[in-house]
């Protein structure tokens, strides 16, 4: 424990305070003793058990690294001894003072009351600078216990945030405001709605998936900036379905997955698809890459690998049994992942025309999924 | 005077863009041969066209700006021939995870995107300077191959890893049928990454493993064991001889083993009369 010179300068203060009172309180006991005689031997007594005490304490074989007294027995007998001393020493300094000594004036009958003299004030100032260290350890204690969850608390914000995300979109916006001004704005919303989804601190229970479209195409379309040619996204998402009530951040982990493990480290770039489909009473949700794919050898990275278990978890909690969930490669290469689980769709407005559904994307291969026991079947 | 040339390796088309115009602003004579998006591909063009300069992205797909940085210093021809001087290198990132110590020596700078006119400028100062110096005798090749090792070793530590296992390896188990051999360490002569396994030779017989190199590593006592190529470990004692044939590479020939392993220019190092 390093030492507070502040607080040392404290204590010392208030230990001179203190043998003063005891000087006076003595005097006003016994007034034959001339009072500047009870101050000095008050003085130097406490001022040298203060020291030994309180700078004894800090020495490597009395220290503890958590504790800024001496544990156990040696806690107990510290102070004792150092009071004997102080006050043996302090008594040889008075005696130096007025240059006479006081062994020689010393008997035995007088051991009783020196005893007394000695031990009461030193128990009470033990005490006292004790406890107030002890209330100080704790505030201390109290300090970094705070400061550490303040730390820990920013440290989560920072992963959430993904600098390396956040300052490669700035620096590619920066950009844009020269080159494409309209198109900069763009780019802007979409990092407002984006950093506003990511920081929000209450998360909804549920929104449309709709919402959850929107939050997936601002991060595509940021990335998109980013990626240039080597992104190319389509969404698909039934009118009937926009309303659909469905928990919160179900589809960006899972997009963020797809670009970070498997289109934006190819070389080439490729394609995501995020769709949303209604079978039956059964919302089914898929999100498609031709990236990379699964490798089985990679270790899930805090924050990646678990944001499918994380969506996972958060389906079976919600809906047991009858929530589905798969990662798959599918025969193309890449990557398929499915979510399924049920969803009261609520009906809003006039039933679109068929022909007026705004499906960006048509499936080519329904018979091989059947095929493969897909979940959305 | 001949106008530099230089290279830059981004990914982000708008930030190779908005670097070739801050360059074209702070310094109006250089002259960008070419702008690739993925390490591979700068290494290929690097070695084809020895730019002067080297403007390489940290982190682009398949290969890192460091790994194409290493590789590049490996595949370089030797000074001795007629070929250029291994160019001036900057590594641009968007974040500072990469702290600024890994950065101090003057062999490699870095600047963070988006790139700023002022910062440019020191940056381009600094090259100018390093151009303009006569041709010094490979003391700043070595400068640069012991940074970039200071960044690979760097990069490996802070990569996150579930439990980091560091208590020192005495023995290896290797299961072979149905049998797990006890392979002192001692006895190996030398280590071998191969695909997803580790090949493990001893002076009369191979064995496989799975762990990874990287994970075996911190377990390794370098003393003792020298990493010689990024999939090479040897035993030092094992270690007969060191020979550097015509074009600069180096190999070594074991005692127990019939083997030449050949040793990568980064770790070139480790012996240093040659």
């Amino acid at each position: 424990m390093s030492i507070d010179w502040l607080d040392k300068l404290r204590a010392l203060l208030q230990t001179l305070a203190f043998c003063l009172a005891f000087a006076s309180i003595q005097y006003a006991v016994v007034p034959d003793q001339r009072y500047d005689v009870d101050l000095t031997y008050s003085l130097c007594i406490g001022i040298c058990t203060w020291a030994l005490i309180d700078f004894g304490r800090h020495m490597p074989t009395f220290s503890t690294p958590t504790s800024a007294w001496p544990t156990g027995v040696a806690g107990v007998l510290f102070p004792l001894v150092g009071v004997i001393l102080g006050a043996a020493m302090g008594v040889m300094a008075a005696d130096h003072w007025f240059g006479w000594s006081s062994w020689s004036r010393f008997t035995i009958s007088q051991l009783p009351l020196v005893i007394a003299i000695t031990s009461v004030p030193g128990a009470v100032a033990t005490y006292y600078f004790f406890s107030r260290g002890k209330a100080h350890d704790l505030e201390k204690q109290i300090k970094e216990a705070a400061r550490q969850a303040t730390e820990a608390r920013l440290r989560l914000l920072e992963a959430q945030l993904e600098p390396h995300m956040l300052f490669n979109t700035l620096a590619n916006l920066r950009t844009l405001i020269a080159l494409e001004p309209s198109r900069a704005q763009a780019m802007l919303d979409h990092l407002i709605a984006y950093l506003r989804a990511t920081l929000s601190a209450s998360r909804a229970t549920s929104h449309s998936l709709e919402q959850e479209f929107e939050r997936v195409r601002d991060y595509l379309e940021l990335m998109a900036v980013r990626m240039g040619p080597r992104l190319q996204f389509t969404l698909e998402l039934p009118e009937a379905l926009r309303p659909a009530r469905v928990p919160p951040l179900l589809l960006q982990p899972l997009v963020e997955n797809s670009i970070q493990h498997g289109l934006e480290p190819k070389v080439e770039g490729g394609s995501i698809h995020v769709s949303a489909r209604l079978n039956g009473q059964r919302l089914c949700l898929q999100v498609r890459d031709n990236g990379l794919g699964l490798d089985p050898q990679r270790s899930p990275e805090p924050g990646h690998g678990f944001g499918l278990s994380q969506v996972r978890e958060r389906l079976s909690t919600l809906h047991g049994d009858s929530a589905a969930v798969t990662c798959e490669t599918p025969a193309t290469g890449g990557t398929l992942v499915s979510l399924s689980f049920p969803c009261d769709v609520p009906e809003s407005g006039p039933k679109p025309h068929p022909g007026r559904e705004p499906s960006l994307h048509t499936d080519s291969e329904p018979s091989s999924r059947a095929q493969r026991g897909d979940p959305c079947i | 005077m001949r106008a530099a040339t230089a290279l830059i390796a981004e990914d982000e088309p708008l930030l190779a863009q908005a670097l070739q115009q801050a360059l074209a602003q702070v310094w109006p004579t250089l002259n960008i041969v070419a702008t690739v998006g993925d390490g591979a591909a700068a290494v290929r063009a690097a070695l084809e066209l020895q730019p002067e300069v080297l403007f390489f992205d940290i982190r682009m797909p398949g290969m890192s700006g460091l790994q194409a940085a290493i590789e590049l210093a490996e595949l370089w021809p030797e000074p001795a021939s007629q070929a250029r001087k291994f160019p001036a290198l900057v590594f641009v990132t968007a974040y500072d995870q990469y702290a600024l110590e890994a950065f101090e020596a003057q062999a490699v700078d870095y600047l963070l995107k988006p790139v700023q006119t002022p910062r440019l400028e020191k940056t381009v100062a600094k090259l100018q300077s390093a151009l303009a110096a006569p041709a010094g005798n490979g003391g700043d090749f070595d400068a640069t191959l012991a940074q970039l090792r200071g960044l690979l070793e760097r990069n490996a530590l802070s990569a996150p890893a579930p439990q980091r296992d560091t208590s020192p390896l005495k023995v290896l188990q290797v299961s072979v049928g149905n049998a797990i051999h006890m392979v002192q360490l001692t006895e190996v002569v030398y280590l071998e990454a191969a695909d997803k396994y580790v090949r493990v030779l001893t002076a009369e017989r191979e064995y496989l493993i799975r762990t990874p190199l990287k994970e075996l590593l911190p377990r390794l006592d370098p003393d003792q064991f020298w990493q010689i190529h990024r999939g090479t470990v040897v035993q030092a004692t094992q270690i007969a001889k060191v020979l550097r044939d015509e074009s600069g590479k180096m190999h070594l020939s074991l005692r127990s083993r019939a083997e030449k392993l050949a040793i990568s220019r980064l770790y070139a190092h480790l012996f240093k009369s040659l």
